[in-house]
């Protein structure tokens, strides 16, 4: 699509929309969110950006190939789990620690890092779909 | 979120730490996503992607030796995932049968995967042969160990969306019109699996089968029937018994020689696997009921597939014929519920994994050595061309039709003895004329691709460089090999197959695996 309007606005659209993903991952740990529908939103704006400029153009934009990132998400997920045999307790364990970051106490955990993963696979593998399908459409 | 404040945990988790033994049961499938993902990432690497991806499975073999070992010396190994208790936590329970099928299912991957260092060209490669392998691995073993059934459904479509993807490597038309017919086929037979689990959820309330083998004991006017008839019809989808069997032969020719010496081998077998879990263990009662249904299947299974095989030219066709045959073989095993019966068929569906790997590879050999040629008709003088390998591929066959020396002989004994024991003599009949058909099947082709001379246009020497013979060779040769050794020392894998059966038909060591404080007698 090629209307002017369109073409201004999608670049701040995928800056809006990607921020925004990583703000539902983020709450998704309390609250409704997660990784895989921050996925789904992270793709649907780099899909936005793909209609607006072309396919070349977000490839050039993500800089690894979308199934690089997926592999990526998938090992961060099950390196996840396994910490937990460092700890002496069954796969897949949550482990949290409470580092203080600028004086505000920041809970991190394993359950955390392996919803991240899930974010990555699910934005690579569903790029890699969704980018094929917009290059057949360029044909 | 503040600091955690001590409460008493010991309702809701798993309070004492694993033996650093019990992680064998989940490194499996983690070790094959963990090196799919890794292959993954390094898609732009293809030549590094054969030597990763083959000590990937040689690992895995290796992990499952080991888990197999641990589980037949110190009994069933229970770990749920998240150190919640079981019923709510993930269980993955590894018995006999479990790590067994597992383990001879890594050699058979191991094999393949070094076959393929020469099958699988850099085009292949670069659609991904060696990560979807080790993603299909890992759900082949997630779904031999783990508990729960839900989970096994999971892992049940991670070996799917896989072998969808190996299907279609390469994206020629006649893999694409394979690949439909095997697509649609499998994803109808997971989508009643998974109704059917959900009935289960509904009736039961549970997911974990230890939990369910205990419940049925006791519960009353429940849907039982249905339920293992609606089991059986999916499961039998999933290991293409007669008549839902129709999507092999239409598919497992189309693909690569090795993806489809991995699906000949491999995948139905996961469908005879939660077979022997669900229907046999869960509900024997039913079984019980179903027998004469399913021993009807596996007559008209085995007679189908041996009339199937005679009547192929195209070897990859016959094979995948055979591997029909097996279905039955084990179909008639489950169908005479005795302990005999389910050991037998246990045996034949470990011998059929390793038989059928090799069959299929030794055919894409024959097929190297004769220029691409399929056919039974157009190939020829194999045996002069290659005295070796015609003498591996002679045992091979007599294996595959229940000869000695090889592996196929004991679980065939085993079969026909069960059946006679319980009284269906027609059962044993439909064994022993089957076999005896896939003989007749097999010579002719030992005759024709073998000792009939070389067609003319036929290069009788193949290209194949020093080191590309080894890749080739040295798989069939370990394959032929350990169903040789299966074949002529049967007491180890029989003992274990023996205590396979047993604990399907008495899981009270499986449930104590799971629930150590509610044992039962």
């Amino acid at each position: 699509m090629n209307t002017l309007i369109f073409r201004t606005v999608a670049p701040f659209l995928t800056a809006l929309m990607m921020m925004f993903s990583i703000f539902v991952l983020l709450r998704g740990h309390n609250e409704p969110g997660g990784g895989f529908i921050g996925g789904l939103i992270a793709v649907s704006a780099l899909a936005i950006y793909g209609i607006a400029y072309g396919v070349t153009a977000v490839r050039r934009a993500i800089w690894f190939h979308p199934l690089s990132i997926a592999g990526f998400g998938l090992a961060l997920s099950a390196i996840s789990g396994l910490l937990s045999m460092l700890a002496g307790v069954p796969f897949m364990t949550g482990l949290w620690i409470y580092p203080e970051l600028f004086g505000v106490q920041v809970p991190l955990a394993t359950v955390m890092s392996f919803d991240i993963g899930v974010y990555f696979v699910v934005l690579g593998s569903i790029t890699s779909i969704a980018l094929t399908l917009e290059e057949r459409d360029d044909d | 979120m503040a600091a955690p404040t001590p409460v008493d945990l010991s309702a809701a988790l798993v309070l004492t730490a694993p033996l650093p033994g019990d992680w064998l049961l989940i490194l499996p499938p983690v070790t094959m996503i963990l090196f799919g993902a890794v292959l993954m990432m390094l898609r732009n690497r293809i030549q590094w992607h054969g030597g990763i991806g083959v000590a990937g499975l040689a690992l895995l073999v290796l992990e499952t030796g080991l888990l197999l070992a641990r589980v037949a010396a110190g009994g069933p190994l229970t770990m749920t995932m998240g150190r919640w208790l079981p019923p709510f936590g993930i269980a993955f329970t590894a018995d006999v049968l479990g790590a067994l099928m597992a383990f001879v299912a890594s050699v058979a991957a191991l094999a393949a995967g070094i076959f393929a260092l020469v099958d699988i060209d850099s085009g292949a490669r670069r659609y991904g042969f060696f990560p979807f392998l080790m993603l299909l691995m890992a759900g082949v073993t997630g779904a031999f160990l783990t508990g729960d059934i839900f989970n096994l459904y999971v892992w049940f479509e991670v070996l799917l969306i896989s072998s969808f993807g190996l299907l279609v490597l390469g994206s020629e038309r006649e893999q694409i019109d394979g690949g439909l017919k095997y697509a649609i086929l499998n994803l109808v037979g997971t989508t009643l699996f998974l109704i059917t689990v959900g009935y289960l959820y509904g009736v039961f309330g549970t997911l974990n089968m230890a939990d369910i083998a205990l419940k049925v004991r006791t519960i009353e006017n429940a849907p039982l029937m249905t339920l293992s008839a609606l089991f059986l019809m999916a499961f039998a989808m999933k290991a293409a018994a007669f008549p839902v069997n129709f999507w092999l032969p239409a598919s497992y020719h189309t693909p690569r020689i090795t993806v489809s010496a991995i699906f000949g081998g491999l995948l139905t077998k996961v469908g005879v696997y939660a077979l022997l879990r669900v229907v046999v263990m869960l509900f024997p009662l039913q079984r019980e009921e179903l027998s004469t249904v399913i021993a009807v299947v596996a007559i008209l299974t085995m007679v189908i597939a041996a009339l199937g095989m005679l009547a192929q030219d195209d070897l990859r066709r016959m094979a995948g014929f055979a591997v029909i045959l097996g279905i039955g073989n084990v179909l008639a095993g489950i169908a005479t519920g005795t302990t005999a019966g389910i050991s037998g068929a246990v045996l034949y569906a470990l011998h059929s994994m390793l038989t059928m790997t090799a069959l299929y590879l030794i055919i894409g050999r024959a097929a190297l050595l004769s220029g691409g040629e399929w056919r039974l008709s157009g190939l020829g003088g194999l045996y002069a061309a290659a005295p070796g390998f015609a003498f591996l591929s002679l045992i091979l066959f007599l294996a595959v039709s229940g000869l000695p020396p090889a592996s196929g002989l004991w679980p065939k004994v085993s079969l026909v003895k069960a059946a006679l024991d319980v009284g269906a003599w027609w059962l044993a009949g439909a064994i022993l004329v089957s076999g005896f058909l896939s003989t007749i099947a097999l010579a002719r082709v030992f005759l024709l691709a073998y000792w009939r001379p070389a067609p003319e246009r036929v290069p009788g020497k193949s290209t194949l460089g020093r080191r590309d013979q080894w890749r080739v060779n040295l798989p069939v040769a370990v394959l032929v090999l350990v169903s040789l050794g299966f074949g002529l020392l049967p007491e180890q894998p029989m003992s274990l197959t023996q205590s396979a059966a047993s604990s399907l038909l008495e899981p009270s060591a499986y449930i104590r695996s799971v629930f150590p404080q509610k044992v039962t007698p």
